[in-house]
């Protein structure tokens, strides 16, 4: 593999990388934060895409667009909060896995009845769609602007949860949720809130992800899985963490995809070794999971230390 | 209070009651599970079988072969542990006499044990694994789509008519996948400048894609269905590939469902098939009309292979007469089945897969700007998938 094909696949390995960390940002601030595990999560990322698609027929331009599809997203988020999972912060975990869970087959299904059971159509506008010559190949322009509304998001998060009062009371919340109530914080409003702006994030990914990825019911559950990956390599609640579990997890995913067939090959007849290599590259990530877990079992930089 | 208690208990018998069966009502009706993807990756393909097999169901008056007919629909979510809990379910709570739905060939192959040793029937309206067409033949088996390879033959000779030196070829990596470059490279003999297998469910292909092009094949080859198979044509379009290297690929890789979601990235594509929404005959314009005007969408072969099952298990119940439930009888009338069906002439070869012709179809843009599948070529004739001669049928 030459020089150049490298800097491509590394370029595509940020770029999974950034895309992953949209999702996970939200993941980890209501899983860290708020102490709840969010299955529903990919269903706002669903929803972003939807929303989007939908909203670029009615006002036809794709930034206006985004925003009204993370604003009715961040309403929904908001309303789920306060109706159904508002009453399971002091429960088991279980509850809320079964409670999200069942959220999922609620938004797969009334997206359905909405938009029809097949996938549907959104590509990127015009001024998104070309390529530009990078490392000696054309590269999409959209992906450059996943890229860059992913390093956005996390400088946004960054500044919001280290330098506003907003980011000081999810801090202080998350340390120690009663003494913030006892200092006369509503707790339930900042917890709706920050449930907002974590479904917002995922509407975010999902828009951005959703005219290169395939727009379809149950486009969730897969990134979902992965996003769970980011936060536990990264540590559970740190958005720097997610940060760095999902560049790390879109760099091994990629190389692995890249390059482990053809490194087996060395070793290997070419057959067995495309098909060994595929296999060892989708279980790479899950390795890498389980060694971060080996030496630190809180993850790569945990919230609290 | 007391009323409303008994009356549920009431209801709750008769609901039981008229779910569990009897050898009388066996009989007299005909109980059909159709285990399918409806939520989750893939339910577009599993919602298509289903809705063409619900109106053949409905075109044929709610009878196959004039027996009252029973569908027990369930998803399962493209699981193999749910389709087996879910096979076993409805053959000891639904009393099912035969079994259809299933899209999945690693699935269907998790499903075929526990459905033999039960002596239940296997229709597949899609799913046609290598395995099941050659050595492990099984006579409780049926496939009323393709073997797995043949799509994938079809693509394969088209693209060596066409002169194409060489090809960079991509699949997921399950059952199917490797039955599809199987299959294309049995009938291209060029060269293969790359094999590429990736994991069921794939996002991104960004890096197959990086890899693809420093190949630099003359032609791409790519078996990836439903979602899948819209990433990886956004993809390629988006890498501005497309009118570099052309791409091929059997008929699922091009299907209305994916037409739907990648819009114009995919007209002028080439892609093998047994089935097309242009197919000059009267059963198929019938099916398409009523398919649009009943759904408000184009069919899939999807949901053409779903109309076309409903069609072949009529025939065999008529074949079979008053005796039908007796298993040996069904059987053999399943086996002797000669059909027109949607996309025309349709019989079994003898390990119970189709012996049928194979067209070459190119994405066009219509006027009204639908885009969608016409028929360019006739590739086979009475073409048989090619692991018939292994199998022993006991």
């Amino acid at each position: 593999m030459d020089l150049l094909l490298l800097l491509q696949q590394t370029l595509n390995g940020l770029q999974l990388g950034v895309m992953l960390f949209l999702m996970a940002a939200g993941l980890t601030l209501i899983f860290g934060i708020m102490d709840l595990i969010n299955l529903a999560h990919g269903s706002f990322y669903m929803l972003g895409a939807y929303l989007t698609a939908w909203t670029m027929g009615l006002v036809d331009a794709f930034l206006p667009a985004i925003a009204l599809a993370l604003l009715i997203t961040a309403a929904v988020g908001f309303l789920v909060e306060v109706t159904a999972l508002r009453r399971l912060y002091g429960r088991d975990h279980l509850y809320q896995v079964l409670a999200t869970f069942g959220l999922i087959l609620f938004f797969n299904e009334g997206l359905k009845l909405l938009f029809g059971p097949q996938p549907i159509f959104l590509q990127p506008p015009a001024w998104l769609s070309g390529q530009v010559p990078l490392f000696g190949a054309p590269y999409p322009v959209i992906r450059l602007a996943i890229i860059a509304v992913g390093l956005a998001s996390a400088l946004l998060l960054w500044w919001l949860i280290g330098h506003t009062r907003l980011g000081m009371l999810i801090r202080a919340g998350a340390d120690d949720r009663e003494m913030v109530q006892a200092l006369g914080v509503d707790i339930a409003r900042l917890f709706g809130l920050i449930f907002a702006l974590g479904a917002a994030l995922a509407a975010l990914a999902g828009a951005m992800a959703g005219p290169v990825l395939a727009v379809r019911i149950g486009m969730g559950e897969d990134i979902l899985i992965l996003a769970f990956v980011v936060i536990v390599i990264g540590g559970i609640g740190s958005i720097r963490g997610a940060f760095l579990g999902a560049l790390l997890v879109g760099l091994v995913d990629t190389y692995g995809r890249a390059m482990l067939p053809d490194l087996l090959a060395m070793f290997l007849e070419r057959t067995v070794a495309d098909a060994a290599g595929a296999s060892i590259a989708s279980m790479a990530i899950y390795i890498l999971m389980a060694l971060v877990l080996a030496f630190r079992p809180r993850g790569l930089l945990p919230a609290r230390s | 209070m007391r009323n409303a208690l008994s009356a549920i208990v009431a209801a709750a018998a008769v609901a039981i009651g008229s779910a569990a069966p009897t050898p009388a009502t066996a009989q007299q009706e005909l109980r059909i599970g159709l285990l399918t993807t409806l939520s989750g990756p893939g339910s577009g393909l599993g919602t298509d079988i289903r809705d063409g097999f619900r109106l053949g169901l409905e075109h044929l008056g709610g009878r196959l072969g004039g027996v009252p007919t029973v569908v027990i629909e369930a998803d399962d979510a493209r699981k193999p542990d749910v389709a087996v809990q879910k096979t076993d379910e409805m053959i000891s709570r639904d009393g099912i006499f035969l079994m259809t739905g299933q899209v999945w060939s690693n699935l269907t192959l998790a499903m075929m044990p526990t459905l033999a040793r039960n002596r239940v029937f296997f229709i597949s309206p899609n799913a046609g694994p290598s395995a099941l067409a050659g050595k492990q033949c099984n006579p409780w088996f049926f496939n009323t789509a393709w073997q797995n390879d043949n799509n994938h033959e079809a693509t394969g000779a088209f693209v060596q008519k066409q002169g194409y030196k060489s090809v960079y070829l991509l699949a997921p990596n399950y059952p199917a996948g490797h039955d599809a470059i199987a299959g294309f490279k049995r009938y291209y003999e060029g060269e293969i400048k790359g094999e590429v297998y990736t994991p069921l469910g794939q996002l991104d292909y960004a890096a197959e894609i990086a890899n693809l092009r420093a190949a630099a094949p003359e032609a791409v080859f790519f078996f990836y269905p439903g979602g899948m198979g819209i990433s990886f044509i956004k993809q390629y379009a988006q890498a501005g590939l497309i009118e570099e290297i052309p791409l091929f690929g059997p008929a699922f890789s091009f299907s209305q469902d994916i037409l739907r979601a990648v819009g114009e990235a995919a007209v002028g594509a080439y892609n093998g098939a047994q089935w097309s929404p242009d197919l000059d005959n009267e059963l198929n314009k019938k099916f398409v009309a009523a398919f649009r005007e009943t759904y408000g969408r184009l069919p899939s072969l999807y949901a053409a292979q779903g109309y076309d099952t409903a069609l072949v298990i009529d025939a065999a119940v008529r074949n079979a007469g008053a005796d039908w439930s007796d298993k040996a009888t069904f059987r053999k009338a399943l086996e002797s089945v000669v059909l027109e069906t949607t996309r025309g002439a349709f019989r079994f070869n003898v390990n119970h897969f189709p012996i049928q012709d194979f067209y070459v179809r190119r994405v066009v843009k219509l006027d009204d700007g639908t885009i969608t599948n016409r028929v360019v070529e006739k590739i086979f004739e009475d073409h048989a998938d090619a692991y018939v001669g292994e199998c022993r049928m006991r």
